[in-house]
């Protein structure tokens, strides 16, 4: 495997808290690769120290082989969940600032098309929308022509549109081979995204694989869905797996056909019944249970 | 390659760093504002007739019996002078209406002086017709002469710890420092960004709070402007590391503001911005001698006022000059990107 970076047994503490225990990754060269987790998890503990921004307790970064240094910080692009930009500059002012700080850099022209920044080039970072920001931020990030990029919930927080306007950019980046860590806790986004996912949850990484590969390893069955209303008399004999939510059940069932001569049997109305595949969300909330995070 | 590399980051955080000052109108605004409003008001406070007041100095003890009834007039204060030489001066600047040394039957009294005239009437009219006169010229030092280093150096003082001290904890606040740790930017050349930015705008400030003031006020000035400017470069120089070191590990700006007003304030009275430091408590004086702006002040006013040289303030200079690498240096180590 073609690490670009290699994570080890990396621990921090913080706030008296083991925010990550003992994770271990590898990054690979042109992948994109998803930290998923429930806020809290310490996804961006992880992302922090991989960024070189915080030093693990213990364990091992390795970027090309080498610890991180300058090199590293030189060919690194970092997008974090929240940055204030140096106020009163404007757009263009900012990437120059960023651009003199890197010995190799894109052409402004390239970076102000590539994350469409032509129409708010000249005015004050501070009033910018949330997806023009996010964009500027993007753009600060791909300043330097990156190796690999570090994007920290780069969608939080953003309209519809602006995400997906987001997402267009990052696979066009994607396509240009460049190696991509995202952390987020959009399910969608990570599916669409990435190549390979890992899930962490309290400082551990709890499943990690390609999308398919967990849904395969995790989920043998389908969701049966009913509207809760046509269950009729079957109601009284819904099997375990079944969950109501929003009016509507679902069943979690490996035998469709049993099923579905079961519900049939105990009088329920099919009129209305869908099969739907598992999701990286079933698989999430398996995995990190359901009550609420902080 | 690397220092041209290194430039080119400081030359590109300076420039951000000015951009951003300059084209906050209010604080730049409120930094030449102030200075000027501070001194126009103590120009125009001072600027009546001094108090009805005589003041004689006498070289050695007022004698007491026998001596001419000139020394039992009342309403003239009679003050010790130990030194003469600088007793003399006083007379020169008008700070002394009259010197006289009973031992040696002599007076001196400035020419210029209408008060030493009065004096010198009732000194003859009063059992003093054998005193040998003798007289010295200058222009009197007027209070705002006096306090005009003190003013343009407070204003530095309060400038670079705001500047550079309250300025880097906002940035570390809001992340604009963590955002900066992640790219090849390092923290020496952020550092000397920042003051190099700061001291810029503080020596200009001073420059034409001096100029523009000076227009209307005619200060006294007897020594070099270069080396006013030394004194000047040095005593910012050392109030920016002393910012340097109060912003190197604060995260909240409230803490900052405090920590700034808590250094400053009493900075700014035990270094004798507005008073003479000589009726402070032996224990205050030697405080004040730890102070930073107390050298900056000494040494700006012995140019301006004394017309004294580099050299013969060269002892303030030296403290500066310590205290300034001592700073920086301190500032430079304990200096974190990141909140604590």
């Amino acid at each position: 495997m073609d690490a670009l970076i290699e994570v080890k047994n990396l621990v921090r503490h913080y706030r008296g808290v083991k925010a990550v225990d003992g994770v271990s990754f590898a990054l690979r060269r042109g992948s994109c690769f998803g930290l998923l987790g429930p806020n809290g998890a310490g996804k961006t503990t992880t992302v922090e120290m991989l960024e070189g921004i915080n030093r693990p307790d213990s364990g091992s970064i390795h970027y090309k082989g080498e610890p991180l240094g300058r090199r590293f910080r030189e060919e690194a692009g970092i997008m974090f969940q929240s940055t204030a930009l140096q106020e009163f500059i404007t757009v263009r002012e900012t990437l120059q600032l960023f651009a003199s700080l890197y010995p190799r850099t894109l052409p402004l022209e390239e970076l102000v098309a590539t994350c469409r920044l032509g129409e708010f080039l000249d005015r004050d970072a501070r009033r910018l929308s949330g997806g023009q920001r996010q964009r500027l931020l993007l753009a600060i990030a791909l300043v330097n022509d990156p190796e690999v990029i570090f994007l920290d919930e780069p969608t939080t927080g953003l309209d519809p549109q602006a995400r997906r306007n987001l997402w267009d950019l990052m696979e066009a980046i994607r396509a240009r081979g460049k190696t991509i860590l995202l952390t987020t806790h959009y399910m969608e986004e990570a599916y669409i995204l990435c190549d390979e996912i890992a899930i962490m949850d309290h400082g551990r990484i709890i499943a990690q694989g390609t999308p398919r590969q967990l849904l395969a390893t995790h989920f043998n069955d389908v969701i049966l869905q009913l509207p809760e209303t046509d269950l009729g008399p079957a109601g009284a004999v819904l099997p375990e797996a079944g969950q109501v939510r929003n009016g509507v059940v679902e069943i979690a069932t490996a035998d469709v056909s049993g099923t579905v001569r079961g519900l049939l049997e105990a009088g329920a109305a099919l009129e209305r019944l869908r099969i739907r595949d598992r999701t990286l969300e079933d698989l999430f909330l398996e995995l990190t249970g359901r009550e609420l995070r902080a | 390659m690397s220092i041209e590399l290194a430039l080119r980051r400081f030359r590109a955080v300076l420039s951000a760093r000015n951009k951003e000052f300059m084209r906050d109108r209010t604080a730049l605004g409120w930094s030449f504002l102030f200075p000027v409003l501070v001194v126009a008001g103590f120009a125009f406070a001072f600027s009546g007739e001094p108090p009805a007041e005589y003041k004689v100095g006498v070289i050695g003890a007022v004698p007491a019996t026998g001596a001419p009834a000139f020394y039992a007039t009342r309403h003239i204060d009679f003050i010790p002078a130990p030194a003469p030489a600088d007793a003399v001066t006083k007379v020169e600047r008008h700070q002394l209406d009259m010197l006289v040394d009973p031992a040696a039957r002599s007076y001196w009294i400035n020419d210029s002086s209408p008060k030493g005239y009065l004096l010198e009437r009732i000194l003859r009219g009063s059992g003093g017709g054998d005193y040998r006169k003798q007289t010295v010229s200058g222009r009197a030092v007027r209070y705002v002469d006096w306090v005009i280093p003190g003013i343009l150096a407070m204003n530095m003082m309060f400038g670079a710890l705001y500047g550079v001290g309250y300025v880097i904890v906002r940035y570390r606040k809001n992340g604009v420092l963590k955002r900066l740790k992640a790219t090849p930017l390092n923290a020496v050349e952020f550092l000397a960004a920042q003051l190099a930015s700061r001291l810029w705008l503080l020596l200009t400030v001073a420059t034409l709070v001096y100029a523009g003031t000076n227009l209307f006020i005619g200060f006294t000035m007897n020594g070099r402007y270069l080396d006013l400017a030394v004194v000047f470069l040095l005593g910012a120089t050392s109030l920016l590391g002393l910012g340097l070191v109060i912003a190197a590990r604060i995260s909240n700006e409230e803490v900052a503001d405090g920590l700034v007003s808590f250094i400053g304030w009493p900075m700014m009275f035990l270094s004798g911005v507005w008073f003479s430091l000589e009726g402070l408590h032996p224990w205050l004086q030697q405080l004040a001698l730890a102070l930073p702006l107390t050298h900056f002040i000494n040494a700006a006013r012995a140019i301006m006022i004394d017309g004294a040289g580099l050299a013969e303030v060269a002892p303030d200079l030296a403290v500066l000059g310590a205290m300034s690498i001592a700073f920086l240096a301190l500032g430079a180590w304990l200096f974190r990107w990141e909140q604590a």
